[in-house]
């Protein structure tokens, strides 16, 4: 049992996870009712913590990408540009549409807006892979540019957008359940499968940590990059999409502003490493659900929403220091020496 | 044979040393960058009327002297193989600092010392996170820059105009340099912390210990080099610079505001690698990211004089302008291998 303990303790996803219940449990103290999840009239799921799963969506679905990005030693800071730029090609496509209810137009005007942040993608992938431009600079051009490419495609307006099957994406819901939330839940489910039930993920981790040791050993290091920046852009405009309909406008200065941290923080605080070369989808899902019970947080408890940024400093920062390596180091010195104060028989058993 | 062919060799020889020159990865990209500079302004000059003047020059200083500081401390941060996100937000907190310092009677010269002071202790706390937790430069300034805009928001959320005589004095005044031409203060400000930037890197032992840690950390340790205490002090530097840019631009506005300056920290990303600094560090120059700073500046400057374009131009010139440089340093730079 105590083994069981100890070993939970030096999870890799143990504080994320302590993090997220003690934010729950902060919410439950405040609010009685917070955990409670009722039906309403229309056979919907209501309750705060479907608001989470809701909401949350958007920064899990990037989250993601990003964190197969991260797995190579790359990271993708132009996540927050497609999301406009997918917002603004869609809601133009459907608004320069007579009908815009019917399920065609807007299937066309999302499918215009996937393929074209594919492109995207692809250019990000190019700059990294073939050119070897860093990373977070190569992403860099395309998160300054694309702000302005998405405004002119708005021509510099808020292009507002009423069509019933665009609203569905982002607050409609199937079975009772947000869409929004089984998008995410898809995908990040089919991301897992791919990734892990198949080598895709050990070769990913392995461009991650050596790129041209990788390629000699006969792995496709650049097809893989194009792949990892091309996954990623599709994803960040599906959140595009479902944050656009969401708010039924397509605003290009506004629209995935600062998502791109967002999507970075929850990876890192799911215990994947920047450095790359190894990562974690479960704790990704973590650490987005952590960021967003933060949000929902500070409106329950009643923080002042002036504060809501501080507290968020303080919450990373927390989980920040409390997973990094020396505090790590730190406890597991502590447990040796608890260990070896016992006697020399039985710490050898329970070793 | 040598003497036929001595002619040829010393007129080889000097273009091989401008091809050198031009190539190293050292000082090439600030070369370029500088006579792309030099391209885009007689462009400029050629299109538009009145553009080929000093004035047009110096305001380029006068407008961008608060991002030439905080480039200053980014170079520093940069050339560490590090990164600061926070810097855009320690402005805006600055600037509020001061608007409400003085909104409450303090002295000027106080409330820069007080803005001075808490965003070093700010880097140094970065600093801290950074070295002796292991917590990568990015999460940690990135935390720090919530930090900052949280306390922009405590300290007030509406902008706060300053009518203080000494910073509206610092706002107006212009110092002439005859042939009618001026600048502020705060060019004076940015020109002698660019000296000193320079300075400290090129001729310390804390400058070249800069330069060692982005060249290799390990290696630098291992050399007996002070690489701990100068990778926390790069982060003090940071945020020293952040609020004297804080400073400047509270001169430039004559206000504070917790959502002013967002974004800057990618401004002032953009202009240290257009001045040639790896983002990998070790290489670079405080100078170059200063001429990166008047690239950028030139930019702002042009579609201003175009006066048709809108302003989302801006950004797409940037990105594809970033492009550019990024893609003529790895040229250049892989030329030599």
């Amino acid at each position: 049992m105590k083994q069981y303990v100890g070993r939970a303790f030096t999870h890799r996803l143990f504080w994320p996870v302590a993090m997220l219940v003690a934010l729950l449990a902060i919410n439950v103290i405040a609010v009685p009712g917070f955990l409670v999840i009722t039906v309403n009239a229309q056979g919907h799921l209501f309750g705060s913590v479907i608001d989470i799963v809701r909401n949350g969506a958007p920064t899990l679905i990037i989250a993601v990408g990003m964190t197969l990005v991260i797995a190579t030693r790359g990271i993708d800071l132009s996540v927050g540009s497609v999301c406009a730029i997918a917002g603004a090609v869609a809601c133009s496509i459907i608004l320069g549409s007579p009908n815009p209810d019917d399920p065609v137009v807007v299937g066309i005007a999302v499918l215009a807006a996937i393929g074209l942040s594919l492109l995207m993608g692809l250019w990000n992938g190019f700059l990294v892979a073939v050119l070897g431009i860093q990373p977070i600079i190569a992403t860099l051009i395309l998160m300054t540019a694309g702000r302005g490419i998405a405004m002119l495609i708005t021509e510099g307006n808020i292009l507002t957008v009423e069509s019933a099957p665009f609203k569905f994406l982002g607050s409609g819901f199937l079975l009772g359940i947000p869409v929004a939330t089984i998008i995410g839940a898809v995908i990040i489910t089919v991301a897992a499968l791919l990734t892990r039930r198949t080598a895709l993920g050990l070769l990913i981790e392995s461009v991650g940590i050596n790129p041209e040791a990788s390629r000699q050993a006969g792995v496709r290091a650049r097809g893989l990059l194009f792949t990892v920046y091309a996954f990623c852009a599709v994803l960040a405009a599906i959140a595009g999409l479902i944050l656009t309909s969401n708010q039924t406008a397509a605003d290009a200065n506004n629209t995935g502003l600062f998502i791109e941290l967002d999507a970075i923080l929850a990876v890192v605080l799911g215990g994947t490493s920047l450095n790359g070369g190894r990562y974690s989808l479960a704790g990704t899902l973590v650490g987005a659900l952590v960021i967003q019970t933060l949000v929902t947080t500070v409106y329950t408890v009643g923080i002042p929403p002036i504060a809501t940024m501080v507290f968020k400093a303080a919450v990373v920062t927390a989980v920040c220091l409390l997973q990094s390596e020396t505090t790590t180091a730190a406890f597991a010195r502590w447990r040796r020496r608890s260990v070896a104060r016992k006697p020399v028989t039985e710490a050898v058993v329970s070793q | 044979m040598s003497a036929a062919l001595a002619p040829a060799s010393a007129f080889t020889r000097a273009r091989h040393k401008v091809v050198d020159v031009f190539t190293s990865p050292k000082s090439g990209p600030v070369l370029v960058t500088a006579v792309l500079f030099v391209l885009i302004f007689l462009a400029g000059s050629l299109r538009y009327r009145g553009f080929f003047s000093g004035q047009v020059l110096l305001n380029l200083l006068i407008d961008n002297s608060y991002l030439i500081v905080l480039a200053i401390g980014m170079s520093f941060v940069i050339l560490t193989g590090g990164i600061d996100l926070s810097v855009g937000a320690v402005v805006a907190l600055s600037t509020i600092i001061a608007a409400r310092l003085l909104q409450a009677g303090w002295n000027p010269v106080a409330v820069i010392a007080v803005i001075l002071v808490a965003t070093s202790t700010l880097g140094l706390l970065v600093g801290l996170m950074i070295h002796i937790f292991k917590v990568q430069p990015f999460i940690a300034t990135l935390a720090a820059m919530f930090l900052a805009r949280g306390l922009c928001y405590i300290i007030a959320k509406e902008s706060i105009s300053i009518d203080h005589p000494f910073f509206v004095a610092m706002a107006n005044l212009r110092i002439p340099l005859g042939f009618g031409l001026s600048v502020s203060p705060s060019v004076v400000v940015a020109l002698v912390a660019l000296a000193i930037g320079a300075w400290v890197l090129q001729y310390t032992r804390f400058g070249r210990t800069t330069y060692a840690i982005g060249g290799g950390e390990q290696s630098g340790m291992l050399m007996g080099l002070p690489t701990s205490r100068t990778k926390v002090l790069v982060y003090v530097i940071s945020g020293f610079c952040s609020g004297l840019a804080g400073v400047l631009y509270a001169f430039y506005t004559l206000s504070g505001y917790a959502l002013t300056a967002v974004g800057t920290e990618l401004d002032a990303i953009a202009a240290v690698v257009i001045g040639g600094t790896l983002l990998s560090g070790g290489y670079g120059f405080v100078v170059g990211s200063a001429l990166g700073v008047l690239v950028l500046g030139l930019i702002q400057t042009i579609i201003t004089f175009e006066g048709t374009l809108s302003s989302w131009w801006t950004k797409i010139f940037i990105g594809a302008l970033l492009l550019v440089f990024i893609i003529l340093q790895k040229v250049l730079t892989s030329r030599r291998t």
